[in-house]
């Protein structure tokens, strides 16, 4: 009889419950969503990379190094010889390596020189293995495989032919117009920087700067794309390679190894030890985020508190009703509660609905826009804790009203004071 | 005393009894309410009549138990009011004492069969199994059925009126308070209004204390108690 009589009342009130529950929706939504997108950042981040024991680069602190080679963001300070490459690579517990050369780019996207390597052991979120859309890895000299990114964004298309431009900048004044690219295949989207790359091969980094000297093109000596063909192409240096090891157990010694390496100053990166440190660093953001949303929470549930007190007023009637049929003033607090209880839960119903068609609706743009793939159940534990605490503060809120609730019905008695 | 106490041999059971009942609110000075005595029989309905601010609805307030004397004893067929605790006498209420208010005495936005059940709830009892006297009261009480499932909201003041006196009727109460439930009423509809009352009063076995400060509705009741001849040193609140 409670239930029906707290139901009712809402009912007969359904207009300012409804905005109330419209603003806590807002809020709740909000609150979730972001710690759904906080977990799914958080995942796509530490999965940029995977399976993927060691990356190598010349001596410098772990994060440049991760950046530069995992997110493309910065410079190297220096290269690694074709030959420490060589010698390293041939170290027994190395499985495989993938070599890195940057430095060039594309209309803002960076060029990435690699080898077939790549394309086979390049893993991320877990074990996928970067897949093509369209067209073929790279065989020819002059082809290119791009992002998904890249393609969708500058809107390129299989057998287009396209000019690299001499470092990293959005704007190039110097460009390789000589020894153009052709696109022989457009990766499927990863959600990983690998999206925003121009891959090409290691030996067509080569061609392109065969004829230049110090980032500006030789004058009076010019190659061209068909006499470059004919030379030997053999890179003499590369900015950073990734490791697979044959055992994930010689890990620490290979490590220690290649950063005591005499020929050249190295360092050896443990790449989720590596994340997880940039993660913290960017995590900062994501909790001011989160704090923010608490607070919008918080100005919901005092809405709702501010409608059920107003309502107290018109209800004076109500109240003296139930005492005059039997009930005890602690029997119309538990009925102002029953009634935020039911607002509350309500919204976080309506919320986690409304969240999650918000994601299925905003997966796609997610994905093609950010690169970020986002999973549409936002259930999970820390959601769950989060909806306790919602519930927790809504009754903990709600005790204002219903503490009044009981003070009219203990002073009042019969009478109605208006 | 000004209540006329017929002289019967059988023994005395009382539906209330008040013993030298004081009463005052918390801070003032004096007794606010002073009754020395007053015993109602089953069956004698008790006229009180008074202006507003003549204590009457502190009087109520004590009558149905929802405030305590400060001192004396009120006994609700052998029950002792005075002593028992709070939630006590919440229960007690719902189970032997009905209440009609001058107007706007049900729930608004619950069905008029809900509201007549509502008591039950607060009784612990099972709504379900007093459905059957709701309808019987409403209809006694000139309500047909197409009226039970309306919202309460949608009667005339007459016909809520009504559906309160159901209300309080439910569970045959011991005791009937009725605070000026005819103020709202024009002439005719009070007058059958009285009548219904009354009847199902006696039909429930239920004694009604009935409160309102029009002398014309004195003739019902055979049992008077003015408010402004009260004793001595009681001052209106």
């Amino acid at each position: 009889m409670l239930m029906k009589l707290a139901r009712l009342s809402l009912w007969n009130r359904r207009g300012t419950v409804a905005m109330t529950v419209l603003s806590l929706v807002i809020s709740i939504s909000l609150l979730l969503g972001i710690d759904h997108l906080r977990h799914e950042a958080k995942n796509s981040f530490t999965s940029t990379v995977s399976g993927t024991d060691l990356i190598v680069g010349a001596r410098s602190g772990q994060l440049n190094l991760l950046l530069y080679s995992i997110f493309r963001i910065g410079n190297a300070t220096a290269n690694i010889s074709w030959e420490t490459y060589q010698r390293i690579q041939n170290h027994p517990q190395i499985g495989w390596t993938i070599p890195i050369s940057l430095g060039d780019s594309h209309r803002g996207y960076r060029v990435v020189g690699t080898n077939q390597d790549y394309f086979k052991y390049y893993r991320y979120a877990g074990q996928q293995q970067l897949q093509l859309a369209q067209g073929t890895i790279f065989q020819e000299l002059y082809d290119t495989v791009l992002g998904s990114e890249v393609a969708a964004r500058l809107g390129y298309q299989l057998g287009q032919e396209i000019v690299l431009a001499h470092g990293i900048g959005q704007v190039s004044f110097s460009e390789h117009k000589d020894k153009p690219f052709t696109v022989v295949g457009i990766l499927a989207p990863t959600g990983t920087p690998v999206d925003q790359s121009v891959h090409v091969s290691l030996e067509g980094i080569e061609a392109i700067h065969i004829d230049w000297q110090q980032g500006a093109p030789m004058p009076g000596r010019r190659v061209s794309a068909e006499q470059a063909q004919e030379m030997d192409l053999t890179p003499k240096a590369i900015t950073a390679f990734l490791v697979g090891l044959n055992s994930r157990a010689a890990t620490f010694l290979v490590q220690r190894q290649i950063n005591e390496f005499r020929g050249e100053p190295l360092t050896a990166i443990l790449p989720g030890v590596a994340l997880a440190e940039l993660w913290q660093m960017l995590s900062m953001v994501e909790r001011l985020l989160l704090v923010i949303t608490v607070l919008v929470l918080l100005a919901g549930l005092v809405g709702m508190t501010t409608t059920l007190l107003a309502s107290m007023k018109e209800r004076q009637r109500e109240i003296a009703i139930l005492r005059a049929v039997g009930a005890h003033p602690r029997t119309l607090f538990w009925l102002v509660q029953l009634e935020v209880l039911l607002i509350s839960l309500t919204s976080l119903v309506v919320a986690m609905v409304v969240l999650m068609i918000g994601l299925w609706l905003g997966q796609d743009l997610l994905a093609g826009r950010y690169g970020l793939f986002i999973g549409l159940n936002p259930i999970r534990q820390s959601s769950l804790q989060l909806m306790g605490l919602v519930l927790g503060l809504a009754l903990l809120l709600g005790c204002i009203p219903s503490w009044l609730a009981y003070r009219k019905a203990l002073t009042d008695g019969l009478s109605v004071r208006l | 005393m000004k209540v006329e106490q017929p002289v019967t041999d059988k023994p005395k059971k009382y539906v209330i009894e008040l013993k030298k009942m004081r009463f005052r609110w918390p801070g003032k000075q004096g007794w606010q309410l002073a009754l020395d005595s007053l015993q109602l029989e089953p069956g004698q309905h008790l006229f009180i009549r008074g202006a507003s601010g003549s204590g009457k609805t502190t009087l109520l307030n004590l009558l149905s138990g929802i405030t305590t004397p400060n001192e004396g004893e009120l006994w609700l067929q052998q029950t002792a009011m005075h002593q028992l605790s709070a939630a006590k006498r919440d229960t007690l209420r719902a189970q032997q004492i009905g209440v009609v208010f001058q107007q706007l005495n049900l729930i608004p936005y619950l069905s008029v069969l809900d509201n007549v059940l509502l008591v039950a709830c607060f009784a612990n009892q099972g709504a379900h199994a007093l459905t059957g006297r709701a309808i019987m009261l409403l209809q006694h009480l000139g309500l047909n059925d197409e009226l039970h499932p309306k919202k309460a909201s949608e009667l005339s003041v007459g016909q809520q009126q009504r559906v309160a006196i159901a209300r309080a009727l439910l569970l045959r109460p011991a005791l009937l308070i009725a605070d000026e439930p005819t103020s709202a009423l024009d002439a005719d509809n009070r007058d059958a209004f009285m009548k219904l009352m009354l009847a199902e009063a006696n039909e429930s076995g239920t004694t009604v204390i009935f409160v309102s400060h029009d002398q014309a509705l004195q003739g019902y009741f055979n049992w008077h108690l003015p408010m402004d001849q009260l004793e001595q040193g009681v001052q209106p609140c």
